[in-house]
């Protein structure tokens, strides 16, 4: 492997890694605060996906199809936590699971319904659609620069966010003692809607910007969402910095695991969860 | 758990039995040539009700909620598949051991893992190892990749010579799946109230008050994640031996969703709940399949409404009945009928 050829699979892997951090960093907000494990996860990055697909070609733009698609999986996500989840917070998470469970057999299904079972792509929009020429035979597409760019500049929003303004203390006190910011007058109802729409709009989010680069096909939310579970797992739920950097160490793992291991690329990533679990069970930054 | 039911339970179970154990007798008069067809459904049923049963030891009885247990079941599956030759039957004597042996091994790798995590982290860590070997055998050439390996023959049971049961004759298959549900129940309700099964009760309730006893419940709920997964492989290989295949369906995490329906569906913590609740998905499945193609939509409402509905499933409405739910000595507040506690932040956060 010449140093060009890594190069281009070190960026690879940081991409795919600042990806998955948009989804991991939803779902382990959604637990850490709201005591949720939302399987239904993985479908709304699909949802995402397919929203911008289906706009892009009505509109014939796609960054007017991402700015129509947010407020839309925002409005999804809200509807679910009102209309489902509000039952659930005393519960166990065994009825957690089994009702995102079957909001995932619902949502597959009605994706089939409204766009059928096949499996499309979205152009690479300009300005991004060129390709930086970094030797004779390597390239490396511009747009996935973007991408990383704007995980990135997201991530540091929600780092933001979390670390300095007075909605993340509300957050890290929510996840630390939830009861505790309830008796001290917060309200908690609408703080769960405000984390939970958040959620899935960085979930689907995350669809939308990946969906030039992937196929967009049924059940492709299904196999994301195992994967950032994993990376929670290492991470360490509820943990935001855990979610950044087990997602980074997931994306390299699974780029260099294909390319140097292939028979061994698709069981990498659990092993690595089998390792973290050995020496610190509760995740590497819990 | 509960371990003394109404005596209507015991009554309605045996009930079902009989008329589930006499369908051979009534069948053909009731669904003429359909018969044939309901009878491979109704062994199908008895295999679901094992795979349920098994993981009701884990969430019903300890508390620990496996998104994984797939795993076993499709352990148990494959295992019968690669293992039997290809072109005369493996025999039963020593097919049924392999597998429980490969089982055993398998979740006490995968437990001695998972059990070192709680609650939420559990789920996830068990339905990733399920997810594992799922994509592992999917990929692997020697096990057929996404196609699955077919069987070409049934194991046998034989003594010397004589064939003792011929498992290729569907009534005889039937009888046979029924008498390992019927000695699984039993085993369970022995287990259960055993005084390993009253430890196991007792890390369900609370278990740092079992720690502060001196037990090693760790060690407690190893041997329970080994039983059910050995129990679970046992109902894939059954099911492997209906289908004449093994799949990688049947590895993976929707086939673990499924059977955690099955329980909540049927009523967990009970035993005798999971096989109703086997029962009835499998049943709504028929329906909704001939209803409409787009039948995960009306299974995925169900499921939801189970949850906000019936949270104890049917063996609930058994055990205390809506309308006479006074006079029930079943009367545990909603949180407390529950596995495990409610989520508290403290605790995993």
């Amino acid at each position: 492997m010449d140093l060009a050829f890594f190069g281009v699979q070190l960026l690879n892997g940081l991409q795919y890694g600042l990806l998955l951090f948009l989804i991991a960093s939803g779902l382990t907000l959604i637990f850490g605060i709201m005591g949720i494990i939302n399987l239904a996860h993985g479908a709304m990055y699909m949802i995402g996906a397919y929203l911008v697909w289906d706009l892009t070609l009505r509109l014939g733009n796609f960054w007017l199809a991402i700015l129509i698609a947010i407020p839309v999986a925002v409005a999804l996500g809200l509807i679910i936590e009102r209309l489902f989840l509000d039952t659930l917070y005393k519960r166990d998470h065994l009825y957690q699971v089994l009702l995102t469970f079957g909001l995932i057999l619902v949502l597959n299904e009605a994706q089939r319904i409204i766009w059928g079972g096949d499996v499309h792509s979205v152009p690479v929009p300009a300005p991004f659609d060129a390709s930086l020429q970094l030797t004779d035979n390597l390239q490396y597409s511009v747009y996935r620069l973007f991408v990383m760019g704007v995980c990135l500049a997201l991530a540091g929003v929600i780092y933001w966010v979390i670390r300095h303004t007075r909605l993340g203390i509300i957050i890290r006190a929510g996840a630390v003692n939830r009861d505790m910011v309830e008796g001290l007058g917060i309200n908690v109802r609408t703080l769960f809607t405000l984390i939970f729409s958040v959620g899935v709009a960085l979930t689907a989010f995350a669809g939308m910007i990946a969906a030039p680069l992937t196929s967009i096909a049924p059940g492709m939310g299904d196999s994301i969402l195992i994967t950032c579970f994993v990376v929670v797992v290492i991470g360490g739920i509820g943990s935001i910095k855990g979610a950044f950097w087990g997602a980074i160490l997931i994306g390299m793992a699974t780029t260099f695991g294909s390319v140097l291991i292939p028979s061994l690329a698709s069981m990498v990533i659990y092993l690595i969860m089998a390792a973290v679990l050995l020496v610190k069970p509760r995740g590497l930054f819990a | 758990m509960l371990h003394t039911y109404p005596k209507r339970v015991m009554a309605i179970m045996l009930a079902l039995t009989a008329i589930v154990a006499t369908f051979p007798l009534w069948g053909e008069a009731v669904f003429g040539g359909q018969a044939d067809f309901i009878l491979e459904k109704i062994t199908l049923m008895l295999i679901l009700a094992l795979f349920a049963m098994s993981l009701d030891l884990l969430v019903g009885v300890v508390g620990l909620v496996s998104l994984g247990h797939a795993l076993f079941f499709g352990l148990g599956a494959y295992t019968l598949a690669l293992a039997s030759p290809e072109f005369s039957p493996a025999s039963l004597w020593w097919m049924l051991p392999l597998v429980m042996l490969v089982a055993a091994v398998a979740a006490l790798v995968v437990g001695m893992l998972v059990i070192r995590t709680k609650g939420i982290f559990f789920i996830m860590t068990t339905l990733a190892f399920g997810q594992m070997l799922y994509y592992f055998i999917s990929t692997s050439q020697f096990a057929g990749g996404t196609d699955g390996v077919f069987i070409m023959f049934r194991p046998s049971l034989t003594l010397g010579e004589t064939a003792l049961l011929d498992l290729d004759n569907p009534y005889t298959f039937f009888y046979f799946c029924l008498g390992l549900l019927v000695a699984g129940y039993l085993f369970l309700r022995w287990l259960t109230r055993s005084y390993f099964g009253q430890v196991l009760d007792g890390i369900h309730d609370n278990e740092h008050r079992m720690q502060a006893l001196g037990y090693a419940t760790a060690g407690y709920k190893l041997v329970a994640f080994v039983i059910a997964g050995v129990m679970a492989a046992i109902a894939g290989m059954l099911a492997a031996m209906q289908y004449g295949f093994a799949n990688p369906a049947q590895l993976g995490w929707h086939t673990s969703g499924e059977v955690l329906m099955m329980l909540i569906l049927g009523g967990m913590g009970t035993i005798f709940g999971p096989i109703l609740g086997a029962f009835a998905y499998e049943i709504l499945l028929f329906v909704y399949e001939h209803a409409t193609t787009h039948w995960p939509i009306l299974m995925g409402l169900t499921i939801i409404a189970a949850v906000l509905v019936l949270p104890r499933g049917i063996a609930g409405v058994i055990i205390a009945p809506p309308w006479r739910r006074r006079a029930s000595a079943y009367e545990p507040a909603a949180d407390e009928a529950t596995p495990g506690k409610p989520a508290t932040q403290g605790e995993e956060g």
